[in-house]
């Protein structure tokens, strides 16, 4: 499939501050592009998910944007611990968050539900000690 | 009706052409052209932030005179809560309705008591509604019309409830007919306002049709024709005052989430505050809440830019004249007439977007790809002196064809770099041929030529 354009980014492991810069910059570009609201606020809400799971969770990684005209596919890649249960982690309500950033109102245990939830496709492929890659892509 | 009239407007000759104005405007409305800044009109939210930032006063808002009283055969006049807290140590609102008087107005009707009835009403709506929380307030057009151009998915969670000036408006308007017997347009309703984004609101309103306000005056310009008419002089005060602490509370950040009496609500003011607030509620960052409360402006309605006094006082003053009045003094069931007013908006808000790059996705997709790539050639300083406020808005600008890359200062200077390099080894070769001459002159000529269009083209 026909490859349109692509957004990279880097995202900072220990900054709060700039947890989801990168998925608001994806959606003013979305924007900008005329692509439906439901679209955007499903790339939106989704990518913001995984972005704040890789700075509580994985000391931050890359994401990558690729958008085509059937679909928008975000690669999100870090080398953090892996995830040892995959089926556990995508219940709600379960959380592996510490609690310092729980304190701060993260790690309610929903953003891989709610990455699933507002996505039509998602793949995690977790090793422990080497690192995750979440797929997702939101059809258009 | 235009959706994109606004009040905000620009002096031309005032403008010096610098970049003050396109770096604070909030959604990157203004570009510096030809030495002159312009609007564009469908960007531009008349939130009046360009106002403050204009060092030489060239933006400025269109509104009515206090002269056009004589265009009708009955006026009333309806002073925005912000007007009262202009005054120093004012304990009686009557002070000033009655010099509203004085200066020619036939009644008043305050906006703060529409505004107890309107707080009453979305107490109603929010309850009624609850499944479809968190509601966003919509008295402050700038924010609504900020929402229409760039929060879509924001639009249903829009208070569908009419603001208190339209309230107050319709009731004026109905009263003054009952007692005059005049006909409907006979009567002037002249709203007194804090800033321009409620004139642009009159002009073009959101959610209704057509306003019920006729003309719109500046605080500005009210409250020093006000002050030499103000007496405390009880005995020839007539009791006008119909609003308490509820009602006033609304000119300032958090008194309309007040008015809810609810804890649940969260209350931001500032456009800028208010883009990163609209633009976690879209990522669904809060949860729980009953009611978003956003104004435009620092502070609230005082932080208008038609007030006189700064924003942080006037809330101070607006706490002491509170102190001595009641919560609140106007309500649906006191009279007949508030009975059956209809609080509800009749007109849909839709998406308007004006940010889309092309017609269609696939165009925008390719446009957004040339956008990446320029932006990726351009310095990066977002020195705005190519006239727009960022390197990417320039891009964008280009794409769309209303910009050039020689607009950036420092691309221009390596293009007159090349040209200068291509003159001196012209220069060069003339020297070194003595056979075409004639040619290497008309070439050099020619580049000459080429290299003083372009600087002319970029002075001012």
């Amino acid at each position: 499939m026909e490859e349109l354009l692509t957004f990279n980014y880097t995202i900072p492991g220990d900054d709060f501050t700039r947890a989801g810069e990168a998925s608001s910059s994806v959606k003013n570009k979305l924007k900008k592009m005329g692509l439906d609201s439901n679209t955007i606020r499903k790339v939106s809400i989704a990518m913001y998910e995984g972005e704040i799971n890789m700075v509580i969770h994985a000391d931050g990684g890359t994401i990558t944007v690729e958008i085509s005209s059937e679909k928008i596919r975000m690669i999100l890649a870090d080398t953090g611990p892996g995830i040892a249960d995959i089926d556990k982690a995508m219940e709600n309500g379960y959380s592996t968050a510490p609690e310092e950033v729980r304190s701060l109102g993260f790690g309610a245990g929903m953003g891989l539900p709610n990455m699933k939830k507002y996505t039509d496709y998602m793949n995690i492929d977790s090793t422990v000690g080497v690192g995750t890659t979440v797929t997702m892509d939101v059809r258009l | 009706m235009n959706k994109f009239i606004h009040s905000v407007q620009l002096d031309e000759e005032a403008c010096t052409g610098c970049i003050n104005c396109i770096k604070y405007c909030p959604t990157q409305a203004i570009r510096v052209h030809n030495g002159k800044a312009s609007i564009t009109p469908e960007f531009c939210i008349d939130c009046g932030r360009c106002l403050r930032y204009c060092p030489h006063h060239a933006q400025t808002v269109s509104y009515d005179s206090i002269r056009d009283i004589r265009d009708y055969r009955y006026t009333v006049a309806l002073p925005a809560p912000s007007l009262y807290a202009q005054f120093n140590n004012l304990k009686n609102i009557d002070i000033v309705l009655n010099a509203l008087l004085s200066i020619g107005f036939n009644d008043v009707f305050e906006v703060s008591a529409a505004a107890e009835l309107v707080s009453e009403a979305s107490r109603a709506y929010i309850r009624e509604h609850m499944e479809d929380a968190p509601f966003i307030s919509t008295s402050c057009p700038a924010v609504i019309r900020l929402i229409r151009v760039k929060f879509p998915t924001l639009i249903p969670r829009l208070l569908p409830i009419k603001p208190p000036i339209e309230i107050a408006a319709e009731i004026a308007r109905k009263r003054a007919v009952k007692k005059t017997g005049y006909a409907p347009e006979k009567i002037g309703i002249f709203f007194i306002s804090p800033c321009p984004s409620k004139v642009a609101y009159v002009k073009s309103p959101l959610g209704i049709e057509k306003s019920s306000v006729d003309k719109v005056l500046a605080i500005k310009d009210v409250y020093p024709a006000l002050l030499e008419h103000m007496t405390d002089d009880e005995s020839r005060l007539k009791p006008l005052a119909s609003s308490g602490r509820i009602g006033i509370g609304w000119n300032n950040a958090g008194g309309e989430a007040a008015g809810l009496i609810t804890d649940n609500y969260l209350a931001c003011d500032g456009i800028m505050s208010t883009l990163r607030v609209l633009s976690d509620l879209e990522d669904e960052k809060f949860h729980g809440l009953k009611f978003v409360e956003l104004n435009a402006c620092d502070g609230g309605c005082v932080g208008g830019p038609l007030n006189v006094e700064n924003p942080y006082i006037a809330i101070a003053k607006t706490k002491k004249l509170n102190r001595i009045l009641p919560v609140a003094r106007t309500h649906s069931n006191d009279m007949e007439d508030l009975k059956d007013i209809d609080y509800r908006w009749n007109e849909c808000i839709e998406y308007e977007p004006v940010f889309r790059l092309g017609e269609s996705f696939r165009e925008s997709l390719e446009m957004m790809g040339l956008v990446e790539e320029l932006t990726e050639q351009l310095p990066g300083l977002d020195c705005g002196s190519c006239g727009a406020p960022t390197c990417r808005a320039l891009a964008e600008d280009i794409v769309r064809g209303e910009a050039t890359r020689n607009d950036c200062i420092y691309i221009f200077h390596e293009y007159i770099g090349s040209l200068s390099k291509e003159i001196s080894f012209l220069t060069r070769s003339l020297n070194l041929s003595c056979s075409n001459n004639d040619d290497s002159i008309h070439l050099l000529e020619d580049y000459i030529q080429k290299l003083t269009t372009e600087l002319s083209k970029k002075e001012r």
